[in-house]
């Protein structure tokens, strides 16, 4: 049961990120990418990291998606995308890269015998529970810098696209220093 | 069949090869911004597959504030964005040459 939901849920994702990649439209590649995100939450489900998964749909496809949605507003989307010519040496580098991960991906189980938990689940608590016991005891300081960060971002959305939506604030300021140099030189 | 931590680990790669390939290719810098998220979510997948089959929420934590940063990265990044094409009219990563010596 297990296997045939992973399997579907690999094929899936892969072909929703193939599409997002391959495609000429940029709103494809938006819905296509919407889409896999709720697919990965699936694996977080099937993995019993129920809160991480419901974080997955909340922000991804909540927020994410949505700060993307409408910032294409802002851009014309109708048009299909040019794409750059990739060389040679840079698709050896990534097949290359991407082989060694592999391997490693198959040896790490035999250096990592003697790996313990550092924080090990608890019985009779869920994830949830495990989740705020582990974030809000070891993970403090961490969480509050995330937190920080958070309303760093918001501030910075806002400065950034927020203001003077009709005009753009760095070339009005542009302009106005212009103005001034002029006035100066004359 | 049983699903082992390799399954997981080699999905994880999978994806993450496909976000490099559409970080590679991509010239149009908004669909470079999905191809990044693509790569996050990819590493997501391992860190929680490590966390469950060790039994560790570390994995989970770490897998959160990826979350965190990935939602700060928009943020930040369509606001430039959008400032850049009200600037410039175009998006695309090879007309940003502006700051050539």
């Amino acid at each position: 049961m297990e296997a045939i939901a992973f399997y579907t849920f690999a094929i899936l994702t892969t072909v929703m990120f193939l599409i997002t990649v391959l495609t000429n439209h940029a709103l494809y590649a938006l819905s296509a990418l919407a889409a896999g995100m709720i697919f990965i939450s699936a694996f977080f489900f099937l993995l019993g990291a129920d809160f991480l998964g419901a974080i997955q749909i909340i922000v991804y496809t909540g927020a994410v998606m949505a700060l993307y949605a409408f910032g294409m507003m802002f851009f014309d989307t109708t048009r299909t995308v040019v794409e750059s010519r990739t060389s040679p040496q840079l698709v050896f580098g990534l097949t290359g890269v991407a082989a060694l991960t592999v391997v490693a991906i198959f040896v790490a189980p035999i250096i990592s015998e003697n790996i313990v938990a550092l924080y090990p689940a608890v019985d009779g608590a869920g994830n949830s529970q495990m989740v705020g016991m582990v974030l809000f005891t070891k993970y403090l300081i961490p969480f509050e810098v995330a937190a920080i960060m958070l309303l760093v971002a918001m501030i910075a959305g806002i400065v950034l696209a927020g203001k003077k939506m009709d005009h753009s604030l760095t070339l009005m300021k542009d302009e106005v220093e212009c103005k001034n140099i002029e006035k100066e030189q004359a | 069949m049983e699903i082992t931590l390799q399954h997981y680990l080699i999905l994880s790669v999978v994806l993450f090869a496909i976000g490099l390939i559409g970080v590679l290719r991509r010239k149009n810098l908004l669909l470079l911004f999905f191809a990044t998220e693509i790569l996050l979510n990819a590493v997501n997948i391992a860190f929680a597959a490590i966390s469950s089959y060790y039994g560790d929420m570390t994995g989970q934590m770490f897998a959160f504030f990826i979350i965190a940063v990935a939602a700060s990265e928009v943020a930040v990044g369509l606001g430039l964005l959008v400032l850049w094409y009200k600037r410039t009219g175009k998006i695309d990563l090879d007309a940003m040459t502006s700051m050539r010596g």
